[in-house]
């Protein structure tokens, strides 16, 4: 079965299926809709597949393939995952069919063409799947790219209050970004010997000057994408202005390509930069785990504060990652997995919440868990996962990220454990603010405020529930697949891990 | 006394030029022959026929390299596949002057000597049919273009300047409606490009008395002279600098680079905009031909002191183009602004010392041509009881009014801020690439600042179609009659091709890029 072109058909389905939806005729939303839940549900069974012909022992690098696209520039359609394409990959292909579901209602509202939000859904879909894919820097860069259309016009068509200026500021500095990675792309095109294939351009030297500039040109890129402070102040008018479905994509699955990024293509490639500029990242990470968190605590809105929540969070990746070490790593891509879930479960349980009330202010709710008890209780769980209560998945991930970066840096670890207690106060005090004490009055006037979950929404929380606390308490198919991965990466970049001085027990908890 | 020897000429390598000169003189007779009501048919088929017919022949001699009629002009591969791209892009631009469904009558005005707002012009404007002299014109400019990209010496690029860009001055006065505009458009640029014209020809007499003096070779303009001249002359240095400058200021003027530039929003804001289109794709290939051919021919070897003057010059024209297309509230003169910047795009490849980069230049040139033409198309249908509807507060909520065409010119947008699977990414890392290649990294980071710059005023335009809600003045897109669709839809399907598969026209280019000495 692992002769099977999993990766280039998994890319091109939900483009195909996105053209059949975008071609159904506008006056029959309903069809529109279902062929697109269809369609991402036959992406997930293929992507299932796929995990399980995946050889967890195997080589590095599984489902290779390769067709020559431009010969003149070296370029090729090459597709090929590693352990952390591939949980990326998983992950995207269980978030979109929930997303859909989640958003089932969500463009009528908007007075635009249903068929085309599902059909960009799709596209987006498409285009995420190939970034994680592609194993060839020029495709990984056209896909990149391409990513930010459909965003766009999700965010711009379909999204709230201030879209137009949320849809474009996401744009610009994305595409900022993405100039900066293009001319080191560029660069290392030419001084790697004019190919773009990612297995030759591991295999290059390059001199110290040089891959610092290439490193910058990409990490740059990423950390905007990711975001990293200082350049994270698109995140939470995007994803407050997003449909709340596009919303739980963006900052699920899409930033996640920044920090994947760098796992794929500044650390291996940049071995001897990305150790120079090392101490910098670390210090964005602490800066942003601490930052994010406090700016959290003080949102007003729903989705500006899960942005916030997030872009804390991804502090806590990047630590991760540029800990070196192969715990601190495993973490941080687990983090990626388990905070795609969290956030993204967050993400849709406040859309439902937001479109119930027909306002997106808490200051507007207040004691709603009177009202909708089984919807509170789901916020309330999405809210724990999210602050990485143990029993939870991101837990695991958040400690391993702590206990990998203790061993060679106590300070930062010391620091990023402050934001275990932010997160606890940003998430329970908005929990609190929203569902708890006495009942708001103008909530009971509201007539979506009576209806608790329906069966639609609950099909959508059920599997992200199940898989946070499965992962929470058995991570292990997960691990087993990272870990490899990881250990390869640091190989890349030649750090070994310290020696446990306490016989094993760190090793032990990596299980 | 020595006899006087004829050139040989080889006539089937020149009979491109030769078709389209010939049938430019045929189209004066036909004006003064054909009756009235068949002119416009009768012109436009033997425009379109004589484009065809050159085309042919510029593919049969696909292969021919070598330098004819004495010294003056070279066939080679730089020159085939640019006079190529100026064919094809002509063929478009035919396509929409000729049309007369989209305006009655055509872009053009009725009686170019009409006053302009008189009644007699308000008459005029309402659909009398446009003048059919603008045929001809147009065929001259493509024979003079022909010429220009393969002009051998600097006397024979200058006659084919004066072609060329004589009969542009007067298609610009020429518009239909906003007579006022078009004509001072006109006498701008016929001023300023008379100006370059003198600077050029100036520059040539300099270049002259630098060739003069060396043992074992009569003086002259022909490249092969100077080249030998820039390493062999015993004249003053100072005679090939200055002589170098003023022809480059005569060359970067037709290009629009800064600071040459100022004319270039003015003359595309008042031209009519099937005139812009023509400027904006085939006059950029003709002066970039001529400049790849007089800096990497007669002045390889100066390359050490030209790069550096040129670059400048190029990130100067790039900041200009992009800084100030933020500016614009008009969209033909956002669109000025933009090619404005992309003729500094140009420049960083023609600075691109290698075989690589002449290919990527001449590729860039297509890609370009194709997409700014399908951009014009646009522009000449949005349009209320007025006219074009340029402004762009006008455009808002097009794309709910007119998706299919809004669709479009999102995606020509999307292709000019070099978004990937369009031929604008594909084209600027055909440049980009050999620049970093050949250690002009300062260019390439350049470029690449300009291009976050000028992505903005795209993204702007994008944003005032589709996400502003449409208001009572957005006019509406008149569906284009047949000569139109085809120019608009050539050049959207050009743009994706070679955005998705450009290895084809890079094979050709790099196939092509090779100039015989």
């Amino acid at each position: 079965m692992s002769n099977f072109p999993f990766l280039s058909v998994l890319t091109v389905a939900p483009l195909v299926g996105a053209l059949v939806v975008a071609f159904l005729p506008r006056s029959r939303p309903d069809l529109a809709k279902q062929v697109a839940f269809a369609w991402s549900l036959l992406v997930l069974v293929l992507s299932v597949v796929m995990w399980v012909s995946f050889n967890a022992g195997g080589d590095r690098f599984q489902f290779r393939e390769s067709y020559s696209w431009i010969p003149n520039w070296g370029v090729s359609f090459t597709f090929a995952a590693d352990g952390i394409a591939l949980v990326m990959l998983m992950l995207i292909a269980v978030l979109v069919p929930l997303v859909i579901l989640a958003s089932w209602h969500d463009a009528e509202s908007s007075k635009r063409s249903v068929p085309v939000y599902f059909a960009l859904l799709l596209v987006l879909e498409c285009t995420m799947i190939g970034v994680f894919a592609a194993a060839d820097v020029f495709l990984f860069y056209v896909f990149f790219e391409v990513m930010l259309v459909p965003m766009y016009f999700l965010i711009g068509s379909y999204g709230g209050h201030q879209r137009q200026y949320a849809a474009v500021k996401f744009f610009l500095y994305s595409l900022v970004g993405g100039l900066f990675m293009l001319a080191a792309v560029i660069g290392l095109w030419v001084v790697g010997g004019k190919t773009f294939d990612w297995q030759a351009l591991s295999q290059v030297d390059i001199s110290t000057g040089t891959e610092r500039w290439l490193f910058l040109g990409f990490f740059l890129a990423f950390a905007i994408k990711a975001p990293f402070f200082p350049f994270h102040t698109w995140l939470p008018d995007a994803g407050g202005a997003a449909p709340a479905g596009a919303a739980a994509l963006l900052v699920g699955v899409l930033d996640k390509v920044g920090t994947f990024g760098i796992l794929r293509y500044c650390l291996p490639l940049f071995p001897e930069a990305s150790k120079w500029f090392a101490p910098w990242a670390l210090a964005l990470g602490v800066i942003g785990i601490v930052y994010a968190a406090l700016l959290a605590v003080g949102q007003n809105d729903l989705k500006r504060l899960v942005s916030y929540t997030s872009i804390a969070h991804f502090g806590f990746i990047g630590v991760g990652i540029f800990a070196f070490t192969t715990q601190a790593g495993t973490g941080a891509v687990l983090y990626m997995l388990n905070h795609g879930l969290a956030t993204g479960l967050l993400f849709l349980v406040v859309g439902m919440l937001i479109s119930r009330r027909g306002s997106s202010l808490i200051s507007d709710f207040g004691g709603a868990g009177k009202l909708v008890p089984l919807l509170a209780g789901v916020l309330f769980f999405a809210g724990l996962a999210s602050l990485a209560l143990p029993g939870t998945a991101p837990f695991i991930s958040e400690f391993l990220v702590l206990i990998g970066t203790f061993t060679v840096n106590k300070p930062v670890a010391v620091i990023a454990t402050l934001g275990i207690i932010l997160a606890a106060a940003y998430v329970l005090w908005m929990v609190q603010r929203t569902t708890q004490g006495t009942l708001n009055p103008a909530l009971t006037e509201v007539d979506g405020m009576r209806r608790d979950l329906n069966l639609r929404e609950k099909v959508v929380v059920a599997p992200l529930i199940a898989l946070i606390v499965l992962l929470g308490f058995f991570p292990k198919p997960v691990t087993d697949v990272i870990n490899p991965a990881v250990q390869a990466t640091m190989d890349d970049i030649g750090r070994t891990d310290p020696a446990p001085s306490v016989g094993g027990t760190v090793q032990e908890a990596a299980k | 006394m020595t006899e006087l020897k004829l050139p040989s000429i080889d006539y089937s390598a020149l009979s491109p030029i030769l078709i389209m000169l010939g049938t430019a003189l045929l189209g004066v007779l036909v004006e003064a022959l054909v009756p009235r009501r068949w002119r416009h048919v009768v012109q436009l088929t033997l425009a379109l026929l004589a484009v065809l017919a050159a085309l042919t022949m510029v593919v049969l001699n696909a292969d021919e390299r070598m330098i004819t009629a004495g010294q003056a002009l070279a066939v080679d591969g730089p020159t085939l596949f640019l006079q190529g791209a100026i064919l094809v892009l002509a063929a478009m631009a035919l396509l929409l002057i000729g049309d007369r469904s989209v305006e009655r009558g055509g872009a053009f005005v009725a009686q170019a000597a009409v006053t302009a707002e008189s009644a007699d012009d308000r008459r005029q404007a309402e659909g009398r049919n446009g003048l059919t002299e603008v045929y001809p014109l147009t065929t001259f400019a493509i024979g003079g273009m022909l010429i220009f990209v393969a002009a051998n010496d600097l006397l024979t690029m200058f006659i084919a300047l004066e072609v060329f860009s004589l009969p542009l001055y007067l298609l610009c006065a020429l518009a239909r409606r906003r007579r006022l505009l078009s004509q001072e458009a006109a006498m701008k640029y016929f001023l300023l490009g008379a100006y370059s014209s003198a600077f050029f020809l100036f520059g040539v007499a300099l270049i002259y008395g630098f060739t003069s003096g060396i043992p074992g070779r009569t003086a002259g303009v022909d490249f092969a002279t100077i080249n030998a001249a820039v390493s062999e002359s015993p004249a003053s240095q100072v005679l090939l600098f200055a002589g170098m400058a003023l022809l480059a200021i005569g060359l970067l003027f037709k290009a629009a680079a800064a600071p040459f530039h100022v004319w270039t929003p003015d003359v595309y804001q008042g031209a009519p905009t099937p005139v812009t289109g023509f400027m904006a794709a085939c006059t950029k290939v003709a002066a970039f031909g001529a400049l790849l051919r007089v800096f990497h021919v007669a002045f390889a070897d100066a390359a050490w002191d030209f790069t550096p003057v040129l670059g400048a010059v190029a990130v100067l024209t790039m900041l200009v183009g992009a800084v100030l297309a933020v500016t614009q509230t008009d969209i033909k003169r956002l669109l000025a602004y933009s090619s404005i910047a992309n003729a500094g795009y140009l420049l960083v490849g023609v600075l691109a010392p290698s075989r690589d980069g002449l290919s990527g230049t001449m590729f860039y040139l297509v890609a370009y041509g194709f997409s700014v033409l399908a951009a014009f198309a646009v522009v000449t249908l949005v349009r209320d009881a007025d006219g074009e509807a340029t402004h762009l507060s006008r455009w808002a909520g097009l794309g709910r009014r007119s998706p299919f065409f809004a669709g479009l010119f999102t995606f020509i947008l999307l292709a000019f801020a070099g978004i990937p699977l369009t031929s604008g990414f594909t084209s600027k890392f055909a440049i980009f690439g050999p620049a970093l290649d050949g250690g002009q990294a300062w260019l390439v980071i350049a470029g690449v600042l300009t291009s976050m710059v000028l992505a903005f005023p795209y993204l702007r335009v994008v944003v005032m179609m589709w996400l502003s809600e449409p208001g009572e003045s957005t006019p509406t897109v008149t569906v284009p009659g047949g000569l139109t669709a085809a120019a608009l839809m050539i050049g959207v399907l050009a743009t994706l091709v070679l955005g998705v598969a450009p290895a084809p026209l890079l094979d050709l280019a790099t196939g092509a890029a090779e100039f015989v000495r």
